[in-house]
């Protein structure tokens, strides 16, 4: 009696503290949509610049979560599957980007993509600029999110048992085809999962990209511009469409994911 | 057929030295072991899995222990399940086919479901199908490589009685089809049901490589003495006795018993059943050479009466029936006298 009233008594502590931390999530979310209209709602929606920098948010973290997947999932298998010398060290510097501030990111990337820098004057030569353009927000928004793609990917790889890659090769298989066709295949739900992370996480990059690229304007830098400029109720209706958009694409893959 | 040559090789906590041995082509070839002597190892360093130190590999006259695991043209069924989880039974059995870009693999793939009894399965995932059907399914799929040796790893120790009988026959018939097996397990039974030779590992290397009668008859280790019901196995030196046929062998300079043997003097074995050792309370005056006095260690039920364990020092098994123990009044802790024959003494080498 005295064991159960125990029991009954820290599950019903563990729910009240789970119910304290999810309201702490969940509530300034809902509190965004309780606090917009919706004549607010479809003005901005229909606002050019808002349509646009929500595209550009889109697009871009696509494009660079696309780009430097083809690097980082061979990283991430390289690490799953090889030891070397410095093995810590290499995963040390894979998680800078989550520790330090985003501003300071920001700073460290124009530190060696301005103009003024070999990288620079290179794509200089190529009428390239890494400065206050889309190139440069792709990869302000791939430094600080590629760590999400390459933990998870080296997780996904290293829950592939390791004998049914060297099983494949004794069955006449080349390196090239067991990776695609055993690990990667094996691994493709971490895989996938770190490429939704990293999408998500370089659309919501606020710090290192308004030190790269003020313009044009991601979603995250107009909703900071609407707030300085015209205050709260402004930057509500903006706020509330872009986390709208991100949690139906998320909900939509996160379906897709759950069906492979 | 495939010949390891003093081949060494060390993975991990296991190192086996000095390896040698011959499968000639259409063998069952069986390496019996107990669990941990690394037994798995061994082979996958036959297929390139695991590098070896040194020695050769050759397969058909061709040394391959330098080549890469896909160019050794060797696959290898393990233990347990290695089935790729995502494809089908048919994808699975395909998969050595599409390597090596072979014409008519739906043809090839219903053949080789069919030797192993899967055919109504090809659409099925692994994890949908019973242990012994995955075995066979895994089966196939080696037998789809055009390897003409197929390699074992304990193949039948996960699957329950009636799946394992389905498969041994199934290895058998295959075997007289003409594949060469090599086949490693810790189960005697299974090595002698299938073998037409079987090796020895112990202690880091082959003991003895010969055909199975041969091998039981005259056990050269401690492992095979025990499957066999010897207990009482020893290893030492036989020294000859001046004028005398008896000769003694003698144990880490301690233990000295007499036996009878035509064997030159040198290391053996020592085996001795434990039906021919008695046992007495007090030491009897007897024809028996060897009278030593221990203490009971243990009494436990055997297949027919009791099994009695006396410690001298060396632990010697003792067959009795339940009156001479009710007679004997013995119990565990008790000193006793055991005595057999010098001629019950049997000596391998």
């Amino acid at each position: 009696m005295i064991k159960n009233f125990r029991k009954n008594n820290i599950d019903l502590l563990f729910i009240f503290l789970s119910g304290v931390v999810l309201l702490f999530i969940a509530s300034p979310i809902i509190g965004l949509y309780f606090n917009s209209t919706l004549n607010g709602l479809i003005e901005t929606t229909t606002d050019v610049e808002v349509q646009e920098s929500i595209w550009l948010t889109l697009w871009t973290s696509m494009l660079g979560t696309i780009v430097f997947s083809f690097f980082a999932i061979p990283l991430a298998y390289l690490l799953a599957r090889k030891n070397f010398p410095l093995k810590n060290f290499v995963n040390g510097i894979i998680d800078l980007p989550i520790i330090i501030p985003h501003t300071a990111a920001g700073i460290a990337l124009l530190g060696i993509l301005n103009r003024n820098t070999f990288i620079g004057k290179i794509a200089e030569t190529f009428g390239l600029s890494f400065i206050g353009n889309s190139t440069g927000i792709i990869l302000a928004m791939s430094f600080v999110s590629i760590p999400f793609l390459i933990n998870s990917a080296r997780d996904g790889f290293l829950s592939v048992p390791e004998r049914l890659e060297k099983v494949a090769l004794t069955l006449g298989a080349s390196k090239t085809k067991v990776f695609f066709s055993i690990s990667l295949p094996l691994a493709w739900r971490s895989v996938l999962s770190g490429l939704i992370l990293m999408w998500a996480r370089g659309m919501s990059e606020f710090g290192a990209v308004i030190i790269i690229a003020y313009n044009p304007k991601v979603t995250p830098i107009l909703i900071y511009e609407r707030f300085t400029t015209y205050g709260l109720k402004y930057a509500v209706p903006v706020t509330v469409i872009f986390i709208s958009i991100s949690l139906m694409i998320f909900i939509f893959l996160k379906v897709i994911k759950k069906k492979n | 057929m495939l010949k390891l040559e003093n081949v060494n090789l060390s993975a991990g906590k296991f190192s086996l030295s000095n390896i040698n041995f011959e499968v000639e082509k259409g063998d069952y070839f069986v390496i019996l072991g107990s669990n941990g002597v690394g037994k798995t190892i061994l082979l996958e360093s036959i297929v390139g899995i695991n590098k070896i130190n040194c020695g050769n590999i050759y397969l058909n006259s061709d040394e391959i222990s330098k080549k890469e695991i896909n160019q050794r043209n060797l696959s290898m069924v393990y233990q347990t399940i290695d089935l790729f989880p995502h494809f089908s039974v048919f994808d699975n059995i395909a998969f050595p086919l599409k390597n090596r870009k072979e014409k008519k693999v739906q043809e090839k793939v219903i053949e080789l479901a069919r030797t192993v009894n899967v055919e109504d399965k090809l659409n099925q995932k692994p994890d949908t199908l019973s242990g012994g059907e995955m075995q066979r399914v895994a089966l196939a799929r080696c037998l789809a490589t055009d390897s003409k040796i197929l390699l074992l790893d304990e193949p039948l120790s996960s699957l329950d009685t009636k799946s394992k009988n389905e498969l041994k026959i199934l290895l058998r018939n295959l075997n007289r089809k003409g594949i060469t097996f090599v086949h490693v397990t810790h189960d005697y039974e299974e090595a002698i049901s299938l073998a037409n030779k079987i090796a020895v590992l112990e202690n880091g290397t082959i003991v003895d490589v010969n055909e199975p009668e041969i091998i039981f008859k005259n056990p050269k280790s401690e492992y095979i003495a025990n499957f066999i019901g010897h207990k009482n196995f020893l290893k030492g030196k036989v020294k000859s006795i001046q004028n005398s046929d008896l000769k003694k062998f003698i144990v880490d300079n301690y233990l000295e018993i007499y036996c009878l043997t035509d064997l030159n003097d040198g290391e053996g074995f020592l085996i001795i059943s434990s039906d021919d050792i008695s046992i007495s309370n007090q030491k009897e005056i007897s024809s028996n050479r060897n009278n030593f006095i221990g203490n009971i260690i243990d009494i436990s039920k055997a297949k027919i009466g009791y099994e009695i364990i006396v410690d001298l020092g060396y632990k010697f098994a003792v067959s009795i029936s339940k009156e001479s123990i009710e007679n004997l009044k013995l119990s565990i802790g008790k000193e006793v006298w055991i005595s057999f024959k010098a001629s019950a003494c049997k000596i391998y080498r």
